[in-house]
């Protein structure tokens, strides 16, 4: 009887063996299929990895409809988190949103695809100043979806003037009379871009000396901050928690949208500029299908739609007469020249990564 | 006593099969991979570079990241008696219930902890933050009766006082005080399960019998009742202790982020720092400092 039990298990465990291999060997014959055929083919699903109520749904429908490709939609909450799942192996996702910043250590790591340019052709109706990246000159990497800024969000019915200034969060003067109703981003490079703006410093200094300063500076600061958030900062100023944020501003301009005391602002000091960019993992199932979506996105209407729903600026020229008359005349989206020459990319700092973020622990364990 | 025989063997090695191969997948394999990484180097992009070094272990001692660890020590030990004199009674009073009761009081314990911890921690949000339900009692109901106190009697100064305190809202959102609070809620049944269970087996008739002995009951809970009953409280203590020492969620949503803890430090080296070596190695001391901690206090509890 034992015996007989044992025999079974064997038997049952050989099986689900067989099986695995059985599975896996199937899904190795898929994946050749679409390489091994000259004529590029869609797959039948796209997965899209992305930030969250970053695309019109309905531009989702719009795709399957026409191409017939199931778009599958997982979303995360920040640019290292999905640096941290495609760092951990192959992630299944044929199209990624990383901000410019994570576009140049994603380069440097050799996690992205270079893109078809061919199957592209719709990148003509980029801006001429978003098609020469910074971060990833000549788009051999990435295509610019959405960008914006990182300023100050606010309360405008509790507070008596515009905070156009980095000074309402860091001057002691301006911001005590606000003391634990301010937020700042919880994100190490923004936190200290804010602060070296306000010093008169690049965004990106790399130098010990700019940092210390930046750092003793948010240490002062924390007498009178609320939380570093930058999840509900949005939400907590919509609540009457908090009357000003340091945040990016389509969150703000979402809240904006339900809440009309809500606004938001770019500083006079300047401000960080990021832009959001579509990518193609290296491990991505099909690049072709991820192309043609990617395409799709460059269609004027469909990144119109995308800047209408998001209340981001779209760096599609073409797109430009489609989008909303109350979105183009707000200079916190598309703001006038010269607030647009005091704006500065995120670059990856390398060598001082660890400084900065020694600092920033340094900040956030002051105090109690 | 008979000697095995090979199949006898054979079926204890398929038995433990299951066990061994879920401790080596899920927690052997990890367990040197964090280890291997933690002697590695960053690379400027947040690589790992194999240059076998011990720099990672040595910058944990760092005066800045030993202050995080003492305040992350402070406040898990702060949970933990906080869990300790607030469970044991709760356990005592579900254990000398009637066996029909105690079922039932056990799952009132449990019906909480059904809803999802993020959820349970924002909801703490709710009540602590300043427009919170806390603070509504207190800005409003509260703050209204001293209001009328103060007008009713002009004389004592003390409402007045009072209402002019209660007019401004309590500062709970963002201390360390409400990552306790946090930590507390999400770690009682911890403490009060393995309580339970001691209380439970207590036989108490040794309790009569101290009392026949003319020990009063003070004397004879803390000559009877404590020792036998201490291998529970000691496995509850540690239940709590260790998940709190690691907490970092809590600390991030209840402390607005203000307080670091040492689970946060950890955190960010994988996410935003990118310092994979150091956030290994940071583990690989706090796993240390708990296996001593541990031991240490299974050792004073079986004395």
């Amino acid at each position: 009887m034992e015996k007989r039990l044992t025999g079974y298990l064997c038997v049952s465990l050989l099986a689900l063996l067989a099986l695995v291999v059985l599975v896996a060997c199937g899904g190795a014959d898929d994946g050749d299929a679409g390489g091994d055929s000259g004529e590029p083919e869609l797959a039948s699903e796209l997965h899209l990895y992305n930030w969250s109520e970053y695309i019109d749904p309905e531009v989702l429908t719009m795709f399957e409809d026409e191409f017939g490709v199931h778009v599958i939609e997982d979303t995360f909450a920040n640019n290292e988190e999905l640096l941290a799942k495609l760092q951990a192996g192959a992630s299944g996702y044929d199209v990624i949103v990383p901000s410019d910043y994570m576009v140049t250590t994603m380069i440097t790591s050799g996690l992205l695809a270079e893109l078809n340019h061919d199957n592209l052709p719709n990148l003509v109706n980029l801006d001429p100043l978003f098609a020469d990246p910074p971060y990833d000159p000549g788009m051999v990497y990435c295509v610019p979806y959405l960008w914006g800024t990182t300023g100050i969000g606010y309360n405008a019915d509790a507070l008596d003037q515009v905070p156009d200034s980095w000074a309402y969060l860091f001057d002691p003067e301006l911001a005590a009379p606000y003391a634990g109703q301010i937020t700042m981003l919880n994100d190490e490079r923004e936190a200290f871009a804010a602060a070296l703006k306000y010093l008169g410093y690049s965004v990106n200094s790399t130098v010990e000396e700019e940092l210390m300063q930046a750092r003793d500076l948010l240490i002062q600061q924390k007498a009178w901050i609320y939380a570093y958030d930058a999840e509900q900062y949005e939400d907590l100023l919509s609540a009457d928690e908090t009357l000003l944020a340091h945040g990016w501003s389509g969150d703000v301009f979402m809240v904006a949208e339900e809440d009309e005391r809500i606004w938001y602002v770019i500083p006079q000091e300047g401000a960080v500029i990021w832009a959001d960019n579509l990518c193609i993992p290296r491990s991505a199932p099909s690049q072709y299908t991820a192309e043609v979506f990617i395409n799709f996105l460059l269609r004027p209407d469909v990144a119109a739609m995308n800047s209408n729903f998001t209340w981001y600026a779209s760096p599609n020229a073409e797109a430009t007469e489609l989008i909303d008359a109350e979105i183009l005349a707000e200079p916190a989206i598309y703001p006038p020249p010269e607030v647009m020459e005091q704006l500065e990319w995120l670059e990856d700092v390398g060598e001082a990564a660890p400084l900065y973020s020694r600092f920033w622990t340094e900040v956030r364990a002051a105090g109690p | 006593m008979k000697p095995r025989s090979r199949r006898d063997t054979w079926r204890l090695l398929v038995l433990i099969a299951p066990s061994l191969f879920w401790l080596l997948i899920f927690f052997l394999v990890p367990l040197v991979m964090v280890l291997v990484i933690s002697f590695g180097q960053r690379g400027t992009y947040g690589g790992i570079v194999w240059d076998f070094t011990l720099s990672n272990y040595a910058r944990f001692f760092d005066p800045l990241y030993l202050r995080i660890f003492g305040r992350t020590a402070g406040i898990a030990l702060a949970t933990t008696v906080i869990c300790l004199v607030g469970g044991y009674p709760m356990a005592y009073f579900i254990a000398t219930r009637p066996p029909r009761w105690r079922n039932t009081l056990l799952l009132l314990l449990m019906i909480p902890f059904w809803t999802n911890f993020l959820i349970r921690t924002y909801a703490w949000l709710l009540i602590l933050r300043d427009q919170g339900l806390v603070n509504m009692v207190w800005t409003g109901a509260v703050h209204n009766l001293f209001l009328h106190l103060a007008t009713a009697y002009p004389a004592a100064t003390l409402f007045s006082s009072l209402a002019g305190l209660t007019s401004v809202p309590l500062e709970l959102f963002g201390t360390n005080g409400a990552i306790i609070v946090g930590l507390v809620y999400a770690w009682l049944p911890d403490m009060v399960l393995p309580c339970y269970a001691a209380i439970e087996r207590l036989d108490f008739s040794l309790v009569e019998a101290a009392q026949d002995l003319y020990a009063n009951r003070v004397k004879s809970f803390l000559r009877v009742v404590l020792p036998l009953t201490m291998p529970g409280l000691v496995a509850g203590s540690v239940l709590v202790f260790i998940p709190a020492l690691g907490a970092y969620v809590t600390p991030d949503l209840l402390g607005g982020a203000k307080s670091i803890m040492i689970g946060n430090v950890i955190y960010s080296q994988f996410m935003s720092a990118r310092d994979y070596p150091f956030g290994s190695a940071i583990s690989f001391v706090l796993m240390a400092i708990m296996l001593i901690a541990t031991l240490i206090y299974f050792r004073l509890g079986s004395d």
